[in-house]
C-alpha cells in the first residue's frame, strides 16, 4: 500500500447544522505534492484540521500510513507538520523560543542545529531573537512554517500558504517545498488560486460544497483548463465538416448551424489562422463568432452538475 | 509518555511568568505586605491575641491563602485561554499528547508558581512578625494540595470562559468573596453561632482553618475535615478535566 494519507467517507456536519464535508474518499501517494483547489468555504480547512486533529470528524475514517488517526494518535501527529491558514502565534516569544517549543511539543530532544537549519532556510535567523510581534505579516507566516518544520514531519500540510504572502516569501517558501520533497517528505497544499496548483503540485483535487469532485494529474488536468471553444456561427447550415481541412478538433452542432473548434491556448500555435483561411477558401460564410474558455469555474460547475 | 512536550509546555509557562514578573510575583507581595502594614501593625496592634497567637501572625495563613487561591486561577486560567483567545492552541491540538499531559505542563506550571509565591510571600510575613511553623509537612502538603486543586480549578475556568469577562468573573465574584469571609482576618470562632454555621458551608473555611493549624495548631474545624475536603474538591475538579476532554467540548469542533 503507497498511500500515505487515506480519507474514507470523510464527512463533518459542523455544530450549526451545516455539512461542510460530505463523504469524501481521497489517497495521498507518498512523497508526492498534491493540492487541493476549492474556491473559499469549499471544505478545504476542514478537511486538513480533521487530519491534523484540530477537528473531530462526524463521519468516515483516515489513516497515515495505515494507522488510524485517533486510535494511534501519538505515532500519527508526531509524522504531521501543520502550517495554519489563519496567522496565529505567540505574540510575546522570540522566534528560537517558539520553534524550539514546537519541536518539544511533538515530543522530540532538543536539536538547535536542525532548528539554525530551518531558521536559515526561511530567512529568519537574523531575526531568531526578535520578539514574533515586531515581525512582520510576511516574517509571521515564516515563523509559522518553521513550526511546522521543527520536529521534521514526514508530511506537510500548508493551508492557503500564499495567500496575502509577497514574492519574496512565495519563492523562498517553493524552494523550501521543492527541496523537502526532494528529501521524500509528502506536501498537501490548499489554494483557491490554479496558477499555484500548476506551478507546484504533482496531483490536483478539486473540492467544492464540501465534495471531492475530481482527483487529477496536474498535466492532465491543465491540458483540460487549458482548451479553448471557437464558436462559428454559419450563414448556411452544413450537413457535414468539409473535407480538405488540415485541424481535426472540430465540431459540427446545432443542427449544422454551428462549428466549434477547440484548440489549446498554450501551444505555440493555435491554428485559427490557417482554419480561417481553409474555411474561406472552402467558401464557407459565416455570421457571427465567439470564444469561450473552459475555467476552473466551469469545470466547477460541469462536475457539480453532472454528480447530482 | 510524551516527556519532552509536557517539559515544553511547563517551561513556556514558567517563561511567561518570567516575563511578567511583575504582574505575577511583584504586585502579590506588595498587596500582601500592605495588608500586613494596615490589618498587622497599625489596626492589629489594638486587637488581642487570638487563643495566644499575635493578631498579626494570625492573619499570616490566611493572607498566603488569599494569594494562592486567587494566582492560581489567575495564572492557570489564562494559560490556556489565552492560546484558544489568539489561535495558537490548534498546535496543542494537532501535537501527540495526550490530555493528561497537556493538564500536567499547564497546571504544574501554574501551581508551581503559585508555591514559589506562597513561600515568598511566607518569607515576607516573617519579617514583618515572628514565625513559628508547628508542623512545616502538614504546612507544605495543604500548600501543595491548594495550588494544585486551585490551578486545576483555574484550568477549568479558562477552558470554559468565551470571553475575558468570564476569565474574571469567578474569581471576582466567588472566590474573592468566600476568602475574605472564609477566616483570614478572623477565626470563625468568634462569630455569633448562627454566622458560625452558614460558615461551615463555605469550603474555603476548611482550606484556611488546616492551613493555620499546621502553623499555630488553633483551627476553626477539624484538620482530617480540611484535608478530606481539599482532596474532594481536587478530586472533582480533575473529573471535570477528563470529561471535558474526552468530549472536546470547548476545544475541539
Ligand atoms: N466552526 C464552524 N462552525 C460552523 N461552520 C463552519 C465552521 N468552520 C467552518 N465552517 C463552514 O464550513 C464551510 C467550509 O469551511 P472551510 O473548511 O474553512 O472552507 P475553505 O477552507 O475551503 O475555505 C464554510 O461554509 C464555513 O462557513
Ligand atoms: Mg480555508
Amino acid at each position: 500500500m503507497n498511500a500515505i494519507v487515506s480519507i474514507r467517507n470523510l464527512s463533518k456536519t459542523y455544530a450549526t447544522g451545516f455539512e461542510a464535508l460530505k463523504r469524501v474518499d481521497l489517497d495521498i501517494q507518498r512523497g508526492e505534492i498534491f493540492a487541493l483547489l476549492g474556491p473559499n468555504g469549499a471544505g478545504k480547512t476542514t478537511l486538513i484540521n480533521i487530519v491534523c486533529g484540530i477537528v473531530n470528524g462526524s463521519g468516515g475514517h483516515v489513516a497515515i500510513d495505515g494507522r488510524d488517526i485517533i486510535r494511534d494518535y501519538r505515532v500519527v501527529r508526531a509524522m504531521i507538520g501543520l502550517v495554519p491558514q489563519e496567522l496565529a502565534t505567540d505574540m510575546f516569544e522570540t522566534v528560537w523560543n517558539t520553534v524550539s517549543f514546537s519541536r518539544g511539543l511533538f515530543g522530540k530532544p532538543a536539536n538547535p542545529a536542525h532548528i539554525e537549519k530551518v531558521l536559515r532556510d526561511l530567512s529568519l535567523w537574523d531575526k531568531r531573537d526578535n520578539k514574533i510581534m515586531t515581525l512582520s505579516g510576511g516574517m509571521k507566516r515564516r515563523v509559522l512554517i518553521a513550526k511546522a518544520l521543527s520536529h521534521e514531519p514526514t508530511i506537510l500540510f500548508l493551508d492557503e500558504p500564499t495567500a496575502g504572502v509577497d514574492v519574496e516569501l512565495r519563492k523562498d517558501m517553493w524552494e523550501v517545498v521543492r527541496s523537502l520533497r526532494a528529501a521524500g517528505v509528502t506536501i498537501i497544499l490548499t489554494t483557491h488560486y490554479i496558477e499555484e496548483a500548476e506551478e507546484m503540485a504533482d496531483r490536483v483535487g478539486v473540492i467544492a460544497k464540501g465534495e471531492l469532485i475530481l482527483v487529477e494529474d496536474k498535466t492532465e488536468l491543465m491540458a483540460k483548463l487549458g482548451k479553448k471553444k471557437l464558436v462559428l456561427e454559419l450563414q448556411s447550415r452544413l450537413s457535414e465538416i468539409p473535407t480538405g481541412l488540415t485541424t481535426h478538433n472540430l465540431e459540427l452542432t446545432e443542427a449544422g448551424s454551428k462549428l466549434v473548434y477547440t484548440y489549446d491556448t498554450k501551444a505555440e500555435r493555435t491554428g485559427i489562422t490557417v482554419l480561417l483561411n481553409e474555411l474561406r477558401a472552402a467558401g464557407i460564410v459565416f455570421k457571427d463568432l465567439t470564444t469561450t474558455q473552459s475555467s476552473l469555474e466551469d469545470i466547477f460547475v460541469d462536475l457539480v452538475r453532472n454528480s447530482k | 509518555m510524551n516527556l519532552h512536550g509536557v517539559a515544553a509546555i511547563y517551561r513556556f509557562e514558567m517563561g511567561r511568568a518570567r516575563r511578567t514578573l511583575m504582574q505575577s510575583i511583584v504586585s502579590p507581595v506588595l498587596s500582601t505586605a500592605l495588608y500586613f502594614v494596615v490589618f498587622g501593625s497599625a489596626i492589629g496592634g489594638r486587637i488581642p491575641e487570638i487563643e495566644g497567637v499575635s493578631y498579626g501572625a494570625f492573619i499570616v495563613p490566611g493572607l498566603i491563602m488569599l494569594s494562592l487561591l486567587t494566582q492560581s486561577i489567575a495564572n492557570a486560567s489564562f494559560g490556556i485561554y489565552f492560546p484558544r483567545f489568539t489561535g495558537t492552541i490548534y498546535e496543542l491540538l494537532s501535537a501527540p499528547i495526550s490530555p493528561l499531559e497537556i493538564v500536567l505542563g499547564y497546571v504544574g506550571a501554574a501551581a508551581s508558581k503559585s508555591m514559589i509565591l506562597g513561600l515568598i510571600i511566607l518569607a515576607t510575613a516573617s519579617l514583618f512578625v515572628p514565625l513559628h511553623i508547628a508542623h512545616p509537612v502538614w504546612m507544605l502538603t495543604f500548600l501543595v494540595l491548594t495550588c494544585v486543586a486551585f490551578s486545576l480549578f483555574g484550568f477549568l475556568i479558562g477552558l470554559w470562559a468565551d470571553g475575558f469577562e468570564k476569565l474574571q468573573l469567578i474569581p471576582l465574584l466567588i472566590i474573592t468573596p468566600l476568602t475574605f469571609l472564609g477566616g483570614t482576618f478572623y477565626s470563625v470562632k468568634m462569630l455569633p453561632p448562627f454566622w458560625q454555621t452558614v460558615s461551615l458551608f463555605n469550603p474555603v473555611v476548611y482550606l484556611i482553618s488546616g492551613f493555620r493549624w499546621s502553623f499555630f495548631e488553633l483551627s476553626d474545624v477539624s484538620v482530617g475535615l480540611s484535608l478530606a475536603l481539599t482532596l474532594a474538591f481536587l478530586g472533582l475538579c480533575m473529573i471535570a478535566v477528563w470529561w471535558i476532554f474526552k468530549t472536546g467540548y470547548r476545544l475541539r469542533t
